[in-house]
């Protein structure tokens, strides 16, 4: 804690009054405890006559649906997939953290706490990451009741391991399949509660607007993917949980169905969006085979426990890499970074892969990638330890490459992961729409610039076992929220607003296919928005977005009608909104004018090719207000105070 | 990729244009396809190509194309999730296909799954079976800590091997009955493993075997097709263990069921 004591630095940086963040103040650890006390209570009698909306079914989505209606409310839970749980939360692997100290290693809530504000680069509001790690111990608890088959020791005790960044084993695991097991956990107890007639569940549904009443969020529209069909649905408050908005990149470690849409259109009814620009890179990814390339998958980065990284220190040595002796090779992260080594946090990694390649060092056919090599694990441990610890993932590498990873080194490359910024919320997880509350990646709270490994299933169950269940009653209960008829102007403005859209892209019959337009705007965020930024990529990407967007709306084709189960309009639907919304990416990453987390621009580094913060200008949130359509959108700012975990320069050095 | 390497493929592709329309084979050539994409993007090249001779693109239901969310539901040549082991028609590559080949495309097919357009099935009875019963009663807040209840390393790992079932349909596609038995029994014998599970083992599987039979899926004659379709590779010998299950709640519980 020797943080704690320390002076704060807080810089002058002059917050939007448009931004309240509701964070309670005074001593960080007591805050929540405090704060939960003072939100006003919705008596269990009246509970049943609110109904909340929650749109998305992942970690997030069905962890808050299922406890607001353990709860008593009525829910209403929505997702796009064929059943709640294929949610994108299923394909994560590595684990969930938690500061349990079962390790007896030192962990504790404070260090988990201080572990993500750094780790997150300081651009976090200190008092959600302390809630976050201090609710961190109960997910556990929750989950293995639910089932969920956490990896166990041989006396039956729950296994940990350490996780990218963290030198604590305080990770929790089933398998590599730790996301899956998680999301059916809260599936589970989420269809327990259609079985008790507490949610009723609307699959296959796309939520395409937002239903406003008196500027509070009351409802939503869908559409049925399968029919067609629109739909409205009104209620007393709207969770939107909806994931991150990685796809805008087109090539993505998301599953391809991932999209920014609702978080976009809530955003367009006045819900504030913080942070585009900070977009996690994951290191250990299987590098791109060819134009042809969909989606990249990533591969746990468990990996770099026991795998090493490395180059050959001859740019385009010939040798296959096994017959590369040690002295000819560059195991370039143990080099520079020596107390963490192969486990610096991602955007360290993956920078450091991006530097290898681009000075000519890189490998394989397309010399994008780096070796993740377990020679020397395989020669310690034996192989059969490697396939326990790794056996899915070297089964899931051996498919997708052909290549054998047991007898020669697997091959990654970096590749966009998560998404950091999101919805603006407070402490409560409310929009600056009120009635509006973002959960999980979709919103931009917890990790600041940059997440550590195994924080994001945290934070997704956090927000909606733990959170949102305190802090969704103080508003049903201190609101007026008069019934909505299904006919009220507002419901049908936000109806016809969602028709035209829809109608309108099936009346351009261009020559342009809406993937075509999905991939040239990923490679201009990827070239001019990815790992490294600067200022003139980032001008030259808002007009080249800008102009892709112009000629989108002229000349995209979509096949088929509206009346039917039509994947290509769902499609032109999300590709039309990450063309607005990239751009605002490219803006916030523009302006903001230091680097910091997965936040890189080159003209602010440090000697050392470290990003380098700058917190007298821009220790801030960035939340952006929508003006009206093709204009510069207004910057509020939220100013980040660091009370306890005094602002320095990151350092993996030593 | 070289073009050299390309495959040239004759696809015939289920076409219905709704659940009640009526449907066909169509067949599409394809011309040099990189052994090194996956499956679902050789359907991505030929939806572009359709969508460039304005014809409606094929329907496929897809997400994770990274094998885990049992979104993607193809029988190909006759094969649920095609001619790989352990794998989803996303995790398939063509390097598995030769140049000429002739590729058959179908939905799945089952009294319980119907057609939503070309190869999308509506799946929503495996939730349905999961409503009734596959989960276990806590309600947020009661847990105790995760350490109070030690488990056996063996229990956990079966356990973890069951819960590994990713819902895709493959073992009722490959059923000559229709039967969702590997899948139910995944979730059956997952919990019934844990002591988690004990206080609800009796009405679990007694509830979800009725919903099964409700929903139209077939019984099982032991011919283990579903496990060689299994991308999740979730084994057999537990169906055994549903059956146990099955008799222990009807015949020895107490539980009152």
């Amino acid at each position: 804690m020797a943080d704690a004591s320390a002076t704060a630095v807080t810089p002058q940086i002059e917050g939007s009054p448009r931004l309240k963040s509701n964070a309670p103040t005074g001593d960080i650890q007591t805050q929540w405890e405090r704060h939960k006390f003072d939100l006003k209570l919705v008596n269990p009698a009246n509970k049943r006559k609110f109904t909340v909306i929650v749109v998305g079914t992942g970690l997030a989505g069905a962890s808050a649906a299922a406890s607001l209606a353990e709860l008593g409310y009525n829910v209403k839970s929505f997702c796009f997939q064929d059943s709640p749980r294929r949610a994108h939360s299923i394909a994560a692997q590595g684990g969930v953290n938690a500061a349990k100290n079962y390790c007896n290693d030192g962990d504790s809530v404070w260090r988990l706490f201080y572990d993500t504000v750094k780790g997150g680069d300081f651009r976090a509001r200190e008092s959600n990451v302390y809630r976050l790690a201090s609710v961190s111990t109960n997910i556990i608890d929750q989950c293995v009741a639910q089932g969920v088959p956490f990896q166990r020791d041989y006396g039956g005790m729950m296994a940990n391991r350490s996780f990218g960044g963290a030198q604590v084993s305080r990770t929790f695991y089933a398998r590599g399949q730790t996301g899956q097991q998680l999301l059916l956990g809260a599936y589970s107890a989420l269809m327990r509660q259609v079985d008790l007639g507490k949610v009723k569940m609307f699959a296959r549904r796309e939520m395409l607007d937002l239903i406003n009443v008196d500027g509070v969020a009351r409802g939503i529209v869908v559409r049925n993917l399968v029919t067609g069909e629109f739909e409205t649905h009104t209620a007393h408050a709207v969770l939107l949980c909806t994931g991150g908005y990685g796809n805008v990149f087109y090539l993505s470690t998301n599953a391809k169905n991932c999209n920014v849409t609702a978080a976009w259109r809530c955003h367009k009814r006045g819900a504030f969006m913080a942070n585009p620009c900070f977009t996690q890179i994951h290191p250990t990814c299987i590098p791109v085979s060819g134009d042809h390339q969909s989606k990249l998958t990533l591969m746990s980065e468990s990996l770099r426990n026991d795998g090493r990284v490395w180059v050959p220190k001859r740019p385009g040595d010939p040798r296959p890499p096994n017959e590369i002796p040690d002295d000819d090779r560059d195991y370039f992260l143990e080099r520079r970074y020596a107390a963490f080594g192969n486990l610096v946090p991602r955007d360290v990694a993956s920078r450091a892969a991006k530097k290898a390649c681009d000075e000519g060092f890189g490998v394989g056919e397309t010399k994008l990638s780096v070796y993740l090599d377990f020679r020397d694990t395989i020669k310690r441990d034996g192989a059969a330890v490697v396939k326990g610890k790794y056996g899915n993932l070297f089964q899931m590498y051996a498919k997708i490459t052909g290549e054998d990873p047991y007898s020669t080194p697997m091959r990654i490359y970096p590749a966009v992961h998560y998404t950091m910024g999101g919805l603006w919320v407070d402490y409560n997880l409310q929009t600056t729409v009120p009635g509006l509350y973002c959960l999980g990646e979709a919103n931009f709270s917890d990790h600041g610039s940059n997440r550590l490994g195994a924080s994001a299933l945290m934070q997704g169950l956090a927000d909606g076992y733990f959170v949102i269940p305190y802090t969704i009653g103080h508003h049903l209960a201190t609101s007026k929220l008069p019934p909505i008829a299904d006919d009220h102007p507002e419901v049908r403005g936000a109806l016809e607003a969602a028709k035209g859209r829809v109608n309108k892209l099936l009346s351009i019959g261009g020559t342009r296919s809406v993937d075509s337009f999905h991939r040239e705007l990923g490679k201009i965020m990827w070239d001019k928005c990815g790992m490294a930024r600067n200022d003139a990529g980032l001008k030259q990407a808002k007009q080249e977005i800008s102009a892709l967007r112009e000629e989108f709306w002229k000349n995209v084709r979509v096949m088929g009608t509206g009346e039917s189960f039509n994947q290509n309009l769902e499609h032109a639907g999300r590709v039309a909104d990450f063309l607005e919304f990239g751009e605002l990416l490219a803006h916030d990453a523009l302006t903001r004018e230091e680097s910091c987390g997965g936040h890189f621009r080159e003209e602010h580094q440090t000697e050392e090719n470290e990003a380098k913060r700058n917190d007298d200008k821009f220790c801030y949130a960035a939340a952006w207000e929508h003006v009206a359509d093709n204009q510069t959108q207004t910057l509020h700012k939220e100013p980040l105070t660091f009370d306890n975990v005094h602002l320095t320069q990151r350092s993996y050095r030593e | 990729m070289s073009s050299s390497r390309g495959l040239n493929l004759t696809l015939k592709i289920w076409r219905q244009p709704g659940p009640n329309a009526r449907g066909e084979f169509r067949t599409y050539e394809m011309k040099n396809i990189s052994p090194d994409m996956s499956f679902l993007e050789m359907l991505d090249v030929l939806n572009e190509q359709l969508i460039q001779q304005n014809q409606e693109p094929v329907v496929f239901d897809h997400d994770c194309r990274e094998g885990i969310c049992g979104m993607c539901s193809l029988m190909i040549n006759g094969q649920a999730h095609g001619p790989d082991r352990g794998t989803t028609t996303c995790q398939l590559h063509m390097r598995r296909f030769s140049d000429g080949d002739t590729i058959v495309i179908e939905p799945w097919r089952a009294k319980a799954f119907p057609v939503l357009r070309d190869l999308a099935v509506d799946r929503a009875a495996f939730d349905r079976i999961i409503t009734a019963g596959g989960y276990v009663s806590i309600n947020t807040g009661n847990a105790q800590d995760a350490n109070c209840l030690p488990i056996a390393r063996d229990k956990q790992e079966k356990s973890m091997a069951a819960a590994a079932c990713i819902g895709c349909g493959a073992c009722v596609a490959a059923c000559k009955n229709a039967s969702a038995m590997l899948c139910v029994r995944a979730k059956v014998s997952q919990l019934a493993l844990l002591p988690q599970g004990e206080p609800e083992r009796a009405r679990r599987v007694t509830r979800m075997v009725a919903q099964m039979d409700k929903e139209g899926f077939g019984g099982c004659t032991n011919t283990y097709e579903c496990e060689a379709a299994c991308p999740a590779e979730v084994s057999v010998t537990n169906i055994a263990r549903l059956n146990r299950e099955y008799l222990r709640a009807v015949v020895v519980s107490e539980e009152g069921v």
